[in-house]
């Protein structure tokens, strides 16, 4: 099951450029929360400290609470602990290329030595339905590598990839910004499946599609977060005005 | 205006077919006297191979009849020995150098130091090896010739590798990294593998390079006119045999070098080509 994540005074850098700026956020547990905003203005960065990537670039720093669940992931935890709660997205499909499609599911519990074959076939299979891949992939799991599916295919294998470690929350880096309509929308009647057993964040630029998956949004500019509220209020009734001047496309 | 037109693609069709025209030349004159070296060799190789060729050892001096299979073998058992040095101390290397010490003082200094050791002329290497396993060993051996070589590959291995994992695109890095794997067990089964073909090309070009070495092995494995399976021994070697046969007054023995010179190309293309297939078997569909 999901859990909330309680966000508190966060600050980041790369260098001396200070992208993140006294983010103050409450995310729901079991519920997708869309992060929007214009290129650069530190989402992004923000989902990248909710799992302690952020600071696998040398040049990065980052300051304040997030505590995800009863975890203070920056004081009470190893970087790779929070990682395994904290599944992740990226942008662009990134599977192992020289995996097959199994072991790139597998990938995740295998390098952390965990070997029981028969237990891992059930996970490979059951991570592979609620990606909604299964049907696609099944009689060729072992002998196709993970790099010779198409795309969209490939972007749910990653999802797959992610869940199988079992994870409490997922965020997503603009996951179908690379993909076609057909695959895009697979993604997401995906993540309208997963918010019931995973807090999902999801940075999108595409505000149709926050409103479509998403109960909760939050609007970053500039490295700040001008508004969170439900979905609803934010695209028909937004209390900032740069909240507005954004989603009716007056800049961005 | 039209005609203007007309002449200018007139002019790109005959830029292009020049450029290809030129693209073609210069590959035939680099592919030339590779060509020309293995046809000359067969044409004055071929005709002395045969079965004593390689199950016989030299005979003595104006005798005719004999082979090289003592020399052959006494490749074999160098390289082998130089791969177990060169092959797992250049991977190591490499790895550090990309994964480990990227930007550090010591990897610079680590860099710099194999480019230099790439460059040092081949006779040096045998010398270093000479003073560094012969004298403390007081005799000539199969091992220090395998110690001389094994440095050699040393740079080589070490520097592909580096090249290659650094060729690993950044987002698998990340995605092992968001999955909760630690950075080494990353580096070590999802960079280093995804970069294994580069890497097994990289030893592959060290072992074929210091197949043919000559002077290396002249103060180290010294050469042997018998079989010897004792690394502790001098031991024949291919190249040395073909060093020595060619600056002799017999012309058997003239024939036997340029045979020797042949089956030493040969093997090198066999091996590479053997291990080539047997590690991409392992390769799945569609990857890479």
């Amino acid at each position: 099951m999901g859990v909330g994540i309680e966000v508190t005074t966060l600050n980041a850098w790369y260098g001396t450029n200070h992208t993140l700026q006294d983010i103050n956020l409450n995310i729901p547990a079991n519920h997708a929360t869309a992060l929007i905003g214009p290129s650069g203005c530190g989402k992004s960065t923000f989902v990248r400290c909710l799992n302690r990537m952020h600071e696998t670039n040398p040049i990065a720093r980052v300051t304040g609470t997030v505590r995800i669940g009863d975890v203070d992931i920056y004081a009470d935890a190893k970087p790779v602990e929070i990682r395994r709660r904290v599944g992740m997205v990226f942008q662009r499909p990134n599977p192992f290329p020289t995996m097959s499609i199994y072991d790139n599911v597998a990938a995740g519990l295998k390098l952390n030595g965990y070997k029981n074959r028969q237990a891992l076939d059930e996970i490979v299979e059951k991570s592979l339905k609620n990606s909604a891949l299964w049907d696609e992939v099944k009689d060729e799991l072992k002998k196709k590598s993970g790099a010779s599916l198409s795309g969209g295919q490939q972007q749910r294998l990653c999802i797959a990839r992610a869940l199988a470690v079992d994870p409490e929350v997922l965020l997503m880096d603009e996951p179908a910004s690379a993909l076609d309509p057909v695959s895009t929308s697979k993604i997401e009647d995906l993540i309208f499946q997963l918010k019931s057993q995973y807090t999902i964040v999801i940075v999108t630029h595409n505000m149709q599609q926050a409103a479509r998956v998403a109960e909760k949004t939050g609007f970053f500019l500039n490295g700040r977060m001008v508004e969170f509220d439900s979905t609803h209020k934010i695209f028909t009734n937004p209390a900032d005005k740069r909240t507005e001047d954004y989603i009716t496309g007056r800049f961005g | 205006m039209r005609n203007e037109h007309k002449l200018r693609a007139q002019i790109r069709t005959l830029v292009d077919g020049g450029a290809t025209g030129l693209a073609i030349l210069s590959t035939i004159l680099v592919v030339a006297p590779l060509v020309a070296i293995f046809i000359y060799l067969v044409y004055k190789g071929a005709s002395s191979l045969n079965l004593d060729f390689f199950t016989q050892i030299p005979k003595p001096e104006g005798e005719d009849g004999g082979g090289m299979a003592n020399a052959i073998e006494g490749s074999g058992v160098l390289l082998a020995i130089a791969s177990i040095i060169g092959v797992p101390m250049g991977i190591a290397g490499g790895i550090f150098l990309a994964e480990f010490g990227r930007g550090t003082k010591l990897a610079n200094a680590i860099r710099f130091t194999a480019d230099v050791l790439n460059g040092v002329p081949s006779i040096v290497m045998g010398m270093a090896a000479y003073s560094l396993v012969v004298v403390p060993m007081g005799h000539f051996s199969a091992f220090a010739g395998g110690v001389a070589l094994g440095i050699m590959m040393i740079p080589t291995v070490c520097r592909t590798t580096e090249e290659m994992l650094l060729m690993v695109p950044h987002s698998v890095r990340e995605a092992a990294l968001a999955l909760g794997v630690p950075n080494w067990r990353s580096v070590l089964s999802i960079t280093v593998r995804t970069a294994s073909p580069g890497i097994i090309t990289g030893c592959m070009l060290a072992f074929a390079r210091v197949a043919g070495e000559t002077a290396p092995l002249i103060f180290t494995a010294l050469g042997n006119s018998y079989s010897s399976a004792n690394l502790n021994q001098p031991i024949a070697a291919l190249p040395l045999q073909i060093y020595v046969y060619a600056l002799s007054p017999y012309d058997d023995q003239h024939r036997l070098a340029w045979a020797g010179a042949l089956v030493l190309i040969a093997l090198i293309v066999i091996a590479v080509s053997l291990v080539r297939y047997v590690t991409s078997r392992g390769v799945l569909k569609g990857a890479s």
